[in-house]
């Protein structure tokens, strides 16, 4: 059997992997998926990304290309259908620029809301809704971060929608009301409604199951701490 | 004041590597701007108005639309000026040149923050970071001329402002990228043979004094 020309390292949990998967999806291009042991990398890992050592890794035609974003540039490229990146320089710009914001604001001040407790869980919360706020602000009138139909921007924002439902069913709060957050709450459906998205999602207990332990051993670590 | 619709301004602060990569990808262009040298610590109004999100240099303001994030600057600067092209025609290579970039944003500012910031045995650590950031970057480099190979290109953009920087590394953590990596050395002097780069840059002097600033208002040493 010949081997396939496209490889996708990954776990079932990340969501960077996850934005891999969709891509893919949405251009049509068969790949075979290889699960990765991040406590035990393996030497394809290794060989495949010496520099960062982690997932996603897209492998085409035996060439490496690692890091999320420029995976997905990569696929758009390479792969023509459906593009994910609009033509005009601007749009482009901006569907970055709110790619970088997703993981380098909105994730970690979500993930630190998440494992905080006390005095620190009210400032993460703040913080956490603050950019909420902007990415409904960006949001408004849009039916997608990338107008009528999904792109870069919702494809890299898109783990918020099977994420921060699991985190909020674990923390027993509703941070994405559609009150406060209209836009946000229907792009929300809008995403998970658009054909091949929901499929890829990670089985949801599963994901529970791990969020909830994550959850538990960072509060075990910092008992007795403030 | 009118404010003109068209023309390019940036919105920048004269040592900052960030806003010095967006100088250099325009003058590769030939593209006129307009410079906004923007006070850090009394943001004016255009600068919070054109980046509420982050509230930071550098903004790049194109017919009225302000762009941020310098390497996202740099890459709208390269799509919409196609002379001279910055990032290669291969997807692969681009890809190639992306990651590195993206390398370079990750670690070369933060480690380079630990070395003057901080002291003892974390000071040490990041001296040990640094050096291995630096190899690995040097590694990449190889045999090349530049980064982007027999042309200056997106990495070369992304990394050459930090070179200004080494002087102050060394001092802060006591070695030498001379006797670490000489390649990059030799490849920093190269690029600074392109007026580009040597208009965009500050003495190492100065930006090691500015350094001594920051870390005054720090509280280090």
């Amino acid at each position: 059997m010949a081997e396939a020309e496209v490889k996708l390292l990954g776990t079932w949990s990340s969501p960077f992997v996850l934005r891999i998967k969709w891509a893919l999806k949405l251009k049509g291009v068969e790949y075979d998926f290889i699960e990765e042991d991040l406590q035990n990398k393996s030497p394809l890992l290794l060989k495949y990304n010496p520099v960062h050592k982690k997932v996603p890794v897209l492998v085409h035609d035996g060439k490496s290309i690692a890091e999320s974003y420029v995976i997905l540039e990569y696929i758009d490229e390479t792969w023509k259908e459906n593009p994910i990146l609009p033509e005009d320089p601007y749009q482009r710009a901006m569907a970055r620029f709110w790619s970088k914001f997703g993981d380098e604001k909105f994730l970690p001040s979500m993930w630190k809301f998440f494992i905080s407790q006390g005095e620190k869980r009210e400032e993460a919360l703040v913080s956490a809704s603050e950019n909420l706020k902007i990415l409904e602000g960006e949001l408004k009138g849009k039916k997608f971060f990338n107008g009528e139909t999904l792109g870069f921007a919702d494809i890299s924002l898109g783990w918020i929608v099977d994420t921060v439902s699991l985190l909020e069913e674990i923390m027993e709060l509703k941070m994405i009301d559609e009150q406060r957050y209209p836009s946000l709450s229907a792009w929300m459906k809008n995403f998970s409604d658009f054909p091949g998205i929901k499929d890829s999602f990670p089985p949801q207990e599963r994901m529970l199951t791990k969020y909830r332990t994550l959850r538990e051993a960072y509060f075990a670590t910092t008992r007795g701490t403030n | 004041m009118a404010t003109a619709a068209k023309g390019v301004v940036l919105l920048d602060f004269w040592v900052s590597p960030f806003g010095q990569r967006c100088r250099i990808a325009l003058a590769e262009k030939g593209v006129e701007y307009e410079y906004k040298e923007e006070n850090l610590w009394d943001k004016s109004p255009l600068l919070l108005k054109a980046n509420p999100v982050h509230k930071k240099i550098p903004v790049l303001i194109h017919e009225g639309n302000p762009i941020c994030e310098s390497l996202v600057i740099v890459q709208y600067i390269d799509e919409v000026w196609s002379n001279n092209p910055l990032l290669p025609s291969d997807p692969y290579e681009r890809a190639q040149a992306r990651f590195w970039a993206d390398f370079v944003d990750k670690k070369i500012y933060e480690c380079g923050t630990r070395l003057w910031k901080l002291k003892g045995e974390a000071q040490e650590e990041a001296r040990k970071d640094m050096i291995e950031i630096l190899k690995l970057l040097e590694g990449e480099l190889g045999d090349k001329k530049y980064f982007g190979g027999e042309t200056f290109g997106f990495v070369d953009v992304a990394f050459v402002p930090f070179s200004a920087w080494f002087y102050s590394y060394e001092t802060c953590g006591n070695f030498s990228v001379e006797k670490e990596c000489p390649k990059l050395v030799a490849w920093a002097k190269r690029c600074m043979e392109r007026e580009s780069v040597s208009k965009s840059l500050h003495d190492p002097h100065k930006v090691h004094e500015f350094v001594g600033h920051l870390k005054k208002m720090y509280g280090v040493e």
